[in-house]
């Protein structure tokens, strides 16, 4: 029979506190590929795991800069160069009439930005994940917190691995299958 | 306990009642959705708003063979019911982005139970103001006229209208709150994609889920976008009720051409936003036993905010009549004798009435944490501010400079039924709403309790 590969090994704790001070010793022992979930954010987790700057806010800034230009510059284009309207002889150039629009252009890239943005870099939409394999993480929705090393982990050893998690005083430690 | 203390205790009555843990607050907001049975209740009052559906699916079926000749409308009071529903639908939309974009930022958790049903209030509303000036075009088959494209006429807007920039704000301002409430409902849809049963009811919550697991650096981007999106909503949404207010103040019509009317609007909107946020919450917390999530504590704040902006309103309405006496112009001073004495002061007085004597009630603790005396009130201001909105549109265009093109506006059995029409699919949406997604923010409702805290 085939034995399958391990995708990594997972902890469950009560309560916040419990996973963060876990998360912590996990990385001062040395683990950086690991995760940890919980129901709900917890501030000091992404920080505990060493995860300390995400790329949404320059993906933001880019959809907003590209949403005012364009927004501006499609108005400009289309008030001088392919329709111009002649009223009186005023300025087909009229950018104070312009402001509006180049500012909901500039909401909407952004709001388009962060939203799709947040999504590519979380990996999202990704129906299955090998977290899921394990019946508890269900609780990881509801009322519990989970902490996991990677099998990747050039530190990870089933056995060590193991007797480590156990030293952090965990609910249960799953094998998580790949 | 003297008044003094008990008047404490009800100032601070919690945003969720004490006793709560993960479990019970995620049981109890997901069992609505997924382990009651379907209430008589909900299949009645379903029933009736989706029968007055049908009457604005009939008004508009009628509208597109006949034209928008079946209104009320003519010249010069071209704008008529339309537009008076457009900008009170639009405005009721706003409170649910202040809810959830404005009191988030300014970190008021009491916002968190009610955040999610005001949004989706907010989705709703803004899908009734959107049907109206679309129906209102006289050929609604060609609304997407209206956006730039590459045309084979070789035409495109003109960007200096303020209805062109009112095209662009509505529908931003459309496309921001469907997305800023689906985000907020993603972790929540996970919770019921792991709590339900039925595999068919799991494949669906999963689906909407995306996959979500709650990963530490998940949360972090969802965090921080969650975060940038309140911050772009804020001037968003001022910008919605600005732009609506520009389609009046850039026009030169007696009443309408004045700076008082962008930040009048808004807290007008506000004003009656939160009135429809209260005429939801109040029955809701009733029949489906959420006292606990929605508190006192809500009612009593969401009161405050209306008593303000109320207060601003009022303000706005004794500038405008200042200002037709001061300006010293025949045209702007005739408007405000028009409203007191013309044709149409009746419903002057019931606005002045609606919007700003009555609500005065609120003043009093007692009626502020009343829900049933808080859910007349808010019914009284959403007529008020619907009669303020008919005044600003009708009053204004029906007698201007010259009276040979004076006229009077009568309303058709059509333009009611289109306008009731909107409030029974208004009501038909929440209770959809109600039924298959969680109304209270699970998630952020678990950030609430005590045990959420790490404690170093």
């Amino acid at each position: 029979m085939k034995r399958t590969p391990i995708y990594g090994l997972m902890a469950e704790f009560d309560s916040p506190t419990d996973l963060v001070m876990a998360a912590r010793r996990t990385h001062e022992a040395g683990y950086r590929k690991i995760d940890a979930y919980s129901p709900f954010p917890v501030d000091e987790l992404a920080e505990a795991i060493g995860f300390h700057r995400n790329g949404v806010p320059l993906v933001v800034l880019i959809g907003g800069i590209l949403g005012c230009a364009g927004g501006y510059l499609m108005q400009w284009w289309i008030a001088t160069v392919s329709y111009p309207i002649n009223v009186g002889g005023r300025p087909y150039h009229s950018w104070p009439a312009f402001i509006v629009v180049t500012f909901e252009m500039t909401i909407l890239c952004s709001v388009l930005a962060a939203v799709f943005g947040m999504l590519a870099l979380n990996g999202l939409p990704m129906p299955y994940h090998p977290v899921f394999n394990v019946p508890r993480f269900a609780f990881a929705t509801k009322d519990r917190f989970f902490l996991i090393i990677f099998s990747t982990d050039p530190k990870y050893s089933s056995a060590a691995t193991r007797s480590f998690l156990e030293g952090l005083s965990p609910r249960a430690i799953t094998e998580v299958p790949s | 306990m003297d008044e003094r203390s008990e008047q404490l205790t009800v100032n601070q009555a919690p945003v969720i009642e004490p006793g709560h843990t993960f479990a019970t607050v995620t049981d109890k907001i997901s069992s609505i959705v997924l382990t009651r049975p379907t209430s008589n209740g909900w299949l009645i009052g379903f029933g009736l708003s989706f029968l007055v559906t049908m009457v604005l699916l009939y008004a508009v079926g009628y509208l597109f063979v006949r034209g928008v000749g079946i209104w009320g409308i003519n010249i010069p009071i071209g704008w008529g019911f339309a537009i008076v529903n457009f900008v009170w639908w639009i405005g009721i939309g706003h409170a649910g982005t202040l809810i959830s974009a404005i009191l988030l930022l300014l970190r008021q958790s009491w916002r968190n139970s009610i955040n999610r049903f005001a949004e989706a209030m907010t989705l709703f509303a803004v899908a009734c103001a959107g049907m109206f000036p679309v129906l209102h075009l006289g050929r609604p088959w060609l609304a997407y006229w209206l956006f730039p494209y590459p045309n084979t006429m070789n035409y495109w807007p003109q960007f200096r209208s303020p209805l062109v920039w009112d095209v662009f704000a509505v529908s931003t301002y459309a496309t921001t709150s469907a997305l800023f409430w689906f985000v907020g409902l993603i972790p929540d849809l996970a919770t019921l994609r792991d709590r339900s049963e039925n595999p068919w009811l799991r494949m669906i919550y999963g689906i909407l889920a995306m996959g979500w697991r709650g990963s530490a650096r998940h949360w972090s981007r969802y965090e921080t976008a969650y975060l940038l999106l309140a911050g772009l909503a804020t001037p968003l949404v001022l910008s919605v009720h600005t732009v609506v207010s520009f389609d009046f103040a850039i026009g030169i019509v007696p009443g309408w051409h004045t700076t008082i009317f962008p930040p009048y609007f808004v807290a007008g909107a506000i004003y009656s936003g939160f009135a429809m946020v209260l005429m939801l919450a109040i029955p809701i917390r009733k029949f489906y036993g959420l006292e606990d999530f929605i508190t006192e504590r809500h009612l009593d704040n969401s009161a405050k905010v209306m008593l303000a902006t109320g207060l601003i309103v009022a303000y706005g309405y004794g500038i405008e009549a200042f200002m037709g006496w001061y300006s010293g112009n025949r045209y702007d001073s005739y408007l405000l004798w028009n409203r007191l004495h013309g044709p149409y002061h009746v419903v002057y007085f019931a606005l002045l009435a609606c919007n700003i004597f009555i609500p005065q009630v609120l003043w009093i603790r007692k009626l502020r944490v009343n829900p049933l005396a808080l859910f007349l009130v808010s019914g009284v201001i959403l007529v008020g501010m619907w009669l303020e909105r008919f005044i600003i549109v009708v009053v204004s265009l029906q007698r201007d400079f010259l009276t040979s093109s004076w006229g009077m506006y009568y309303p058709t059995r059509w333009d009611w039924a289109t306008y009731i029409g909107t409030i029974g699919f208004f009501l038909a949406c929440m209770f959809l709403f109600l039924r298959v997604l969680p109304m209270i923010s699970i998630f952020e409702m678990r950030t609430l309790l005590p045990q959420a805290e790490v404690k170093e």
